[in-house]
């Protein structure tokens, strides 16, 4: 073992354990995991959506589920909330849309008006 | 992929609890419902708050369930991990918010608290060293080895101004030095896990939650002493902790942390497992040091001091669980950090255990210098039942008792010890009113005397008698002059006991005398006792005005003492009675006085 293998195992192992140090200050991804969210498809993007955020190694961003929001033809539904801005609000989510949230807006900042609800209306 | 790390409690408090069995109906119910690939359980060390045990924490929410049973399992499991439904009836109640869940650390028993030596446990998985390595582990040796001589580790430790946390408080730094300058072809780094003072569980909970850090440090201290071989001498009474130690020694072979040549720096330590067996004595360092060597755990005189002849007739440094365990922090955050926490003499964090008569019955650890006030009424959420805080002990068998009126007093070493109690290890046992002081010094006694290892007269002999006395006293046979004999055999025991076991064994009695010395005389004037614990100097009777006749006491007394028909007043035999006090508890109408 030399120190920078140590330091290669430490950085691999905490981008895992980011998950266990929520901070409030973290974009915060919810996926609609009520019974109408499961029934349209909500888990594979939720999972599709942790599954891209670790393989990019993007800090600072929290994912979890939330309950039904009252706009169940429109599952499934994922909100991000960042801190200070706007809440955005897609509808009608693949893990393909989710794939592509997560490189324009997660990682370039910009919104996919094409998914979002004010789209879909 | 991963989403959410559910963290359960597996330290022996929780376990105990019955943390085993959630974790495998977790497990079952999570493979149920096809989220075994989404979801990790992770066992971790102590959380601190043993008292709501067993608990688990979910993350990325944060959301803190306590007092959990297996049978909420399936509902944690179908609402809140797979639809995000946190289930707030199971919640920790301090942590729920009107809309959201409250963060642990912002709950009175954690925001009080600074927990250094405590940051892994609860955590961190300390089964696994990749965790550890995660969390910075392993940097502070790499850090020492290569870019430290052994004179900077040692003079970064002493300016720290780090004390032996095993309660003498000794200077760690001034330790290391003196074996650094021994330059014996062998020396050895030795760790007491022999915690055995009842009531305290600080260093069980170190080592069960974060082993590597005490592994870690140890190298370290190997580097900066010069020496290439260390003894990690644990009780074998703390089976997990003897476990998940063997697993970390194990594990930081295989990744080349311990053995030869670390860091490619050729610097070689190894680290062997030794188990106590069940001898408070063999905590004190000689007797330690001679149970290593495979002999029978006896104490013997110093000097010399183990730093210039220890074991094997080597220069040996030996320090304790919390001691070794704050050394990685220092290295990597360096002096001025360590020496910036506590007050002017002592310095840092300890950990305590806090237990007795308190509604967070658990682990915290404090900068030193908080008042007693503020552990007792914030973080250990005051005294059950709306009863008042008496005193509270320190040191176990060996500490004293600090009473209510000195409950400002900042918690350090010097102040500790000039009221006439010690840091001690860390155990902190609270009384309230209803424990009598005479009996909590008979209590100490009664383990200082079992445990006495029988080569000193004065240990061996005076306890016996000093525990002789205090029966005397409680029983009701004692008189004013036995006040005075408890004081000069007290005095004697402590100038010439071979070992520290001995030397200490009369102070909690001595100053339970000291603070509490009108209780004393209650028992033996009067022939009462205050607190209405000691049996021989009680009476039960009835009171005929509120006696209504209901015969409940009558059919709970085991002993037949009570006569009386329905409706009418009953009476007591007191030749008979037994003093149990099953009648006062089932009686209704308050009828049955205790004096």
């Amino acid at each position: 073992m030399s120190l920078e293998e140590l330091a290669q195992i430490r950085d691999k192992v905490r981008s895992k354990m980011n998950i266990r140090e929520a901070d409030p200050n973290n974009i915060r991804v919810l996926v609609g995991m009520a019974t109408c969210g499961i029934a349209a498809g909500a888990r594979p993007v939720l999972n599709t959506l942790v599954e891209e955020i670790q393989k990019r190694s993007l800090q600072n961003i929290t994912v979890t589920q939330t309950g039904c929001i009252g706009i169940c033809q429109y599952e499934p539904i994922v909100e991000v909330l960042e801190p200070g801005k706007e809440k955005v609000t897609y509808v009608n989510m693949t893990p393909e849309k989710a794939v592509r949230v997560v490189s324009d807006h997660l990682v370039n900042g910009n919104v996919v008006d094409a998914f979002t609800i004010g789209a879909a209306e | 992929m991963i989403r959410s790390h559910v963290l359960v409690c597996g330290g022996t408090g929780c376990v105990s609890g019955g943390s085993g069995k959630i974790i495998a109906v977790l497990e079952q119910e999570l493979k149920k419902q096809g989220l075994n690939q989404e979801i990790k359980v992770i066992e971790t060390g102590c959380f601190g708050l043993c008292e709501l045990g067993p608990v688990m924490v979910v993350y990325p929410e944060g959301a803190f369930y306590s007092k959990v049973r297996p049978q909420d399992i399936p509902e944690i499991v179908s609402e809140h991990l797979l639809k995000g439904r946190i289930v707030k009836r199971l919640l920790y109640q301090e942590t729920v918010g009107s809309d959201s869940v409250q963060s642990l650390n912002n709950t009175v028993f954690y925001k009080n608290q600074q927990r250094n030596v405590l940051r892994n446990c609860g955590a961190i998985d300390p089964e696994n060293i990749e965790e550890y390595i995660a969390f910075d582990g392993y940097r502070a040796l790499g850090k020492a080895l290569t870019e430290m001589t052994p004179r900077q580790v040692i003079d970064t430790v002493k300016r720290s101004g780090l004390r032996g946390r095993g309660g003498a408080g000794f200077p760690t730094g001034l330790k290391w030095e003196f074996a650094a300058k021994n330059d014996a072809p062998q020396k050895y780094v030795c760790c007491n896990a022999d915690e055995g003072d009842p009531g305290a569980f600080m260093d069980r909970s170190v080592l069960e939650g974060d082993p590597h850090a005490v592994l870690e440090a140890m190298a370290i201290a190997g580097y900066a002493i010069g020496s290439s071989q260390g003894y990690l001498y644990v009780r074998a009474e703390y089976p997990i902790a003897v476990e998940r130690l063997g697993i970390a020694i194990r594990q930081a072979k295989e990744y080349g942390l311990l053995g030869s040549n670390i860091f490619n720096t050729g610097f070689n330590f190894d680290l062997e497992l030794r188990l106590g067996s069940g001898a408070f004595v063999c905590g004190e360092e000689t007797a330690l040091m001679t149970s290593i060597e495979g002999r029978r755990g006896e104490p013997h005189p110093r000097p010399p001091f183990p730093a210039l002849k220890g074991l094997f007739g080597r220069p040996t440094i030996l320090n304790n669980v919390e001691t070794f365990a704050n050394i990685p922090q220092i290295i990597l955050r360096g002096a001025d950090w360590f020496a910036s926490i506590g007050t002017e003499k002592s310095k840092g964090t300890k950990v305590f255990a806090l237990g007795g008569k308190i509604n967070h019955t658990g682990l915290v650890e404090i900068p030193i210098g908080t008042p007693l006030r503020k552990i007792v009424e914030e973080i250990g959420g005051g005294i059950p039942n709306g009863k008042k805080f008496k005193a509270a002990q320190t040191g176990g068998p060996s500490g004293g008792c600090i009473p209510a009126s000195l409950i400002d007093t900042p918690i350090d070493y010097e102040n500790l010890t000039a009221i006439g109690s010690m840091m001690g290890s860390g155990g902190l046992i609270i009384m309230d009113e209803d424990n009598c002081m005479v009996d909590m010094a008979k209590f100490f006694l009664t383990f200082t005397v079992d445990e006495s290892c029988g080569k000193c007269i004065p240990c061996r002999v005076g306890t016996r008698r000093l525990y002789e006395l205090l029966e005397k006293i409680t029983s009701g046979r004692g008189e004013l002059a036995d006040l005075d004999r408890i004081e000069e055999l007290a005095t004697y025991i402590k100038a010439n006991a071979l070992c520290g076991l001995g030397q200490t064994a009369p102070n909690p009695v001595l100053s339970m005398l000291r603070y509490f010395r009108e209780e004393f005389v209650a028992h033996v004037v009067e022939k009462r006792c205050p607190a209405g614990v000691c049996k021989d100097l009680l009476t039960y009777s009835i009171d005929p005005e509120k006696c209504r006749g209901c015969t409940l006491c009558l059919r709970e007394c085991p002993v037949g003492a009570i006569t009386g028909t329905v409706k009418q007043p009953h009476r007591i035999d007191i030749n008979k009675c037994i003093k149990c006090g099953s009648c006062q508890e089932v009686c209704r109408f308050g009828a049955v006085i205790k004096a």
